[in-house]
């Protein structure tokens, strides 16, 4: 092992994180509502399976885009052979396009300023080796998406400082927190060399505020400093406030060509708005020519594939379809993380309230044996474990307090969702060790009695049952 | 002034080199048969082109490889939702059987072992990631691919060092040379973490024989680092001596111990002519080694889009002997016709059995044996008889006077077409009008040097860096329509 590079025997992959163990856990064991109706449900991942119908549809209707065909021609060998990091302009164009519709065509977007990588994973890395040098830090809103932890640190030597949030404001990014931040970067000899938000955030399912994005802004522009806006869940904004992207902001303040212009970068993808995470379809957007002419090269270490360019420009520059599908996805992502909220409510569990993205951000304090991320992990370990639920821990994203969890609403079928939900009030209902009598369990079967899969799970086990048979 | 890291603003992308003058030219002025019959052929594209029909062919008479047609729809969701870092079982079963093929079925591929990337380009990046650390060296023998000084470099902060190769004994890599070059490494207080070698050949499309494998095998043994075989070429050997991938001495009992060092990577680029579809892989013996590289795919996974396509096409076992018995047919008449036409002016080049270029040796055409004047001939190459190939230099050629032309990404038509270019040049340089004897060609070779002194107009300013693995290059490269 000593002939091996230090970058792998340290273990800034992340992959011994809580977040990543879970999915193990999940593997081993995972719930299928005929095969394996005890095994543990995947609540672990934020994906969007929810309008594949949409997709499928529009597949079927159009037969050139998908065999290789331009107007009846075959165009295989074009695609094969084109490598050109810069991308299929008309893929390019119908991205950016794409992007101004779901920012309500408030800004104007340039295929020239986009830089395709192989998902957001590769732009944010991507991002950082352009930005910073081995050893600076980028500041980052807790709690964040534990994969920044690989993606912005691992091979790039980026240190990550944390803006703290808390629950006392709904986890906002407040102006003395980014202060505070900054501080403890100087604090521990760092080099501030930006900031990087999540809009909608990861795991908050928020869209940040107006205010929020002026103060980040003013502040950047204070501190001589990059701004990174992950708006990987921009598509996903289905309730209000409407989406507000940093661009737009720049815009509204007339910064347009200003130096400031040039310190704003978009990361975006088409795994979460599409649900094709499979497909490796990221881009990085800058005003900055500089940024856009080195990662442009970068992106040599993470093209996208010619063949999902192609099909992709097809799908995306059919306007009468994104602007169908977009309108329809938001509607069923409403229902469904309604379906959540009312699930966990009905077991006494509060969330913060949310309007986007894929998942909910629930609190379980109440829950924890003392307010400690020790006792975090237990009632974790005993939601994995016992209830059979894979959710993500606070402390796995870095949440200052304990007691926090990630629950993802949009990777699973209803029914699945439905069992999930029983599974959690079940347990919650033991951990506070409520009565139990018949009329309770009575009360379980009316309400459940067409949902034959959870039989096992609800009708055949009493409340302290189900902790030895899991 | 917001400033961007020293990567973003050093020239470790290497594309600001005085090389990529060639693609240059051909950009502003691409040949076209119809519309543009004067302008530059571009020679120094390494594709392969020359097999389309029969992948055309295929996917139309296999729909249900793409998930998009009706026949292949049903699989859709389950393929684009998929993004596991291990790869679709299936893809990685069918390139594992495919290497297997490509090698005469002589050793076994472990499908686990096969780990996804960006192209080889991702793949070299990841490696190095993975068994060296900032300051560290590869040795890697001259002439090599250019785009190795970004791949191994740019990002990582490894440094290579040359194992020089010389004409002398045809390029070939002697146990001397790597020791002499791992010395003047240890002199320099550079640590040496592996050596790099690409069989076949790129730009030399020669292959490494038993011996030169097992001599490298011992070298990285006893000095105990890694050694990296990028065999991105290995199925366009297409004559003999046949291909020796370093996987055959890793299965012989005596290097059991040491396995564990050696690492392939490989492409789907040049086999089968897929360079936009990047399908990259590495496959290492270390399991540390095939483990981080697995995760660190994560920065460059390959579209399972592309992956559903592969595997059914690769496991077509009777498509794939087709496709790489006609492959070889094509090459070995390409590069017959090819030698042929310049042996015709006199001009040899290195005795090749793979790849898809020739290694001209233009040494008589210089006016003096510097890189400058190769410099000088190049562009004059450029300019007036308006092909673009790759000078030796940007191979870190040791000896000035070495050319990489490519053959495979042109049709035939094109191809006669450069050759005549190349014989007009010559001829017009002698003052003849008629086929030469090859006496008059030999005395015509001392004439061209002298004409070469019009040379002034071709003074350019340093550029980008020109591409024999292409894609490396592709600011330049556009896609036709």
């Amino acid at each position: 092992m000593k002939l091996l590079s230090k970058k792998v025997k340290c273990n800034a992959h992340g992959q011994d994180s809580s977040y990543f163990l879970g999915w193990q856990e999940y593997e081993k064991n995972p719930y299928n509502e005929v095969r394996n109706p005890r095994g543990i449900i995947q609540m672990g991942l934020a994906e969007n399976q929810l309008s594949f119908d949409l997709l499928e549809s529009w597949l079927a209707q159009n037969p050139d885009a998908v065999g290789f065909k331009k107007n009846g021609e075959s165009i295989l060998k074009e695609l094969a052979l084109h490598q050109d990091y810069r991308g299929l302009p008309a893929f390019k164009n119908a991205l950016a396009e794409f992007m101004e519709e779901i920012r309500g065509n408030k800004v104007r977007l340039k295929s020239e300023n986009l830089v395709l990588t192989a998902g957001a994973t590769s732009a944010n890395e991507t991002l950082m080796f352009c930005l910073a040098d081995p050893g600076n830090a980028f500041l980052l809103p807790t709690p964040y998406y534990p994969g920044f932890d690989r993606d912005l640190r691992w091979r790039t030597e980026i240190q990550i400082v944390p803006i703290q949030c808390n629950s006392s404001n709904g986890f906002r990014i407040t102006g003395s927190a980014l202060e505070e931040a900054y501080k403890e970067a100087e604090r521990r000899n760092l080099k501030v060399k930006g900031v990087l938000v999540t809009n909608p955030s990861n795991p908050l399912g928020i869209t940040l505020s107006l205010h929020e994005l002026n103060l980040l802004v003013n502040f950047i522009e204070a501190k001589g400093i990059h701004l990174i806006s992950d708006e990987i869940y921009s598509g996903l904004v289905f309730n209000s406030p409407d989406f507000v992207s940093v661009m737009e902001v720049l815009m509204n303040k007339n910064y347009m060509n200003t130096q400031i212009w040039n310190q704003i970068h978009i990361v975006y993808s088409l795994s979460k708005d599409l649900g094709i995470p499979g497909f490796r379809v990221g881009a990085i957007y800058s005003n900055d020519k500089e940024v856009v002419s080195a990662a442009t090269k970068m992106s040599s270490f993470g093209l996208v594939s010619s063949q999902t360019q192609y099909l992709l420009s097809a799908m995306l520059s059919d306007k009468k379809f994104t602007k169908t599908y977009v309108s329809e996805n938001r509607k069923r992502l409403k229902h469904r993380q309604e379906m959540l909220i009312r699930g966990l409510r009905n077991a006494g569990i509060r969330c913060l309230e949310s309007n986007a993205g894929l998942f909910c951000w629930v609190d379980m304090r109440h829950l924890l044996s003392s307010n400690t991320f020790e006792a975090e992990m237990e009632i974790w370990k005993k939601i994995i474990y016992e209830v059979g639920l894979n959710i993500s821990p606070g402390s796995s994203c870095h949440c200052a307090e304990p007691g926090w969890f990630r629950v993802c609403f949009a990777n699973m079928s209803e029914e699945t969702l439905n069992c999930a939900m029983q599974r959690i009030k079940v347990f919650v209902n033991s951990e506070c060790k409520t009565n139990v009598n018949g009329s309770n369990r009575n009360q379980f079967w009316n309400k459940n009695s067409r949902r034959k899969s959870l039989a096992n799970w609800v009708f055949g086990q009493s409340f302290h049952d189900y902790k030895y048979e899991r | 002034m917001v400033l961007l890291s020293k990567i973003a603003t050093n020239d470790g992308h290497g594309e600001n080199s005085s090389f990529f003058d060639g693609w240059k030219a051909y950009d502003s002025d691409p040949y076209h048969p119809t519309k543009n019959s004067h302008g530059v052929i571009q020679m120094g594209l390494a594709e392969n082109q020359l097999c389309f029909d029969l992948i055309q062919e295929w996917v139309e008479n296999n729909p249900k490889a793409s998930i998009c047609t009706p026949q292949g729809s049903n699989g859709f969701n389950d393929i684009a939702i998929y993004q596991d870092y291990h790869g679709l079982p299936e893809f990685r079963n069918s390139v594992a059987r495919f290497m297997e093929k490509v090698r005469g079925n002589k050793v076994k591929f472990n499908p686990d072992r096969i780990v996804m990337s960006g192209g080889a380009t991702g793949a070299h990046e990841t490696l190095a990631f993975c068994l060296a650390d900032p300051g560290e060296a590869f040795l890697v023998p001259t002439p090599y691919y250019p785009g190795y000084d970004r791949d191994l470099r740019w990002r990582t902060g490894i440094q290579l060092f040359p194992v020089v190769c010389e004409s002398s004994n045809e390029f070939k890599i002697t146990r001397e040379t790597l020791e002499d070059a791992y010395e003047k490494a240890q002199e320099a207080n550079i640590k040496v973490k592996g050596l790099i070698l690409n069989n076949p050949s790129n730009p030399l499309g020669t292959v490494l024989d038993k011996t030169t494998l097992r001599d490298a095998m011992s070298f990285i043994c006893e000095k105990n680092i890694h050694l990296i075989c990028d065999e991105i070429y290995s199925a366009t050997v297409f004559d003999e001596p046949g291909f020796i991938s370093i996987a055959e001495i890793a299965e012989e009992s005596s290097v059991s111990k040491h396995r564990d060092l050696i690492h392939i990577v490989y492409s789907l680029s040049k086999d089968l002519g897929f360079p936009g579809f990047r399908v990259g892989i590495i496959y290492s013996y270390n399991d540390a080694v095939v483990n981080c590289a697995r995760k660190m795919s994560s920065f460059g996974l390959v579209s399972t889009q592309t992956q559903h396509l592969i595997a059914s096409m690769l496991s077509d076992d009777i498509f794939v002997e087709k496709f790489l018995d006609e492959s070889a047919k094509r090459l070995t008449e390409r590069h017959r016709v090819f030698t042929r036409g310049l042996a015709k002016v006199g001009i040899k080049s290195l005795g090749g059995n793979a790849g898809l270029f020739c290694w001209m040796d233009l040494k008589r055409l210089l006016k003096e044996p510097t890189f400058e004047a190769e410099m000088e001939l190049w562009h004059l190459i450029i300019d007036e008889v308006k092909l673009n190939v790759s000078p030796g230099a940007s191979f870190r050629c040791s000896e000035p006077g070495w050319f990489r032309v490519c053959f495979a990404n042109m049709d035939d038509e094109t191809m006669r077409i450069a050759l005549q270019r190349i014989h007009k040049f010559v001829i017009q340089k002698t003052g003849l009008d008629q086929p030469m004897t090859r006496k008059q060609y030999k005395r015509s070779e001392l004439e061209i040097s002298l004409s070469f002194r019009r040379l002034d107009e071709f003074i350019m300013t340093p550029r980008m860096l020109s591409s024999p693995h292409s894609h490396m290059t592709s600011p330049l490269v556009r896609a036709r329509t």
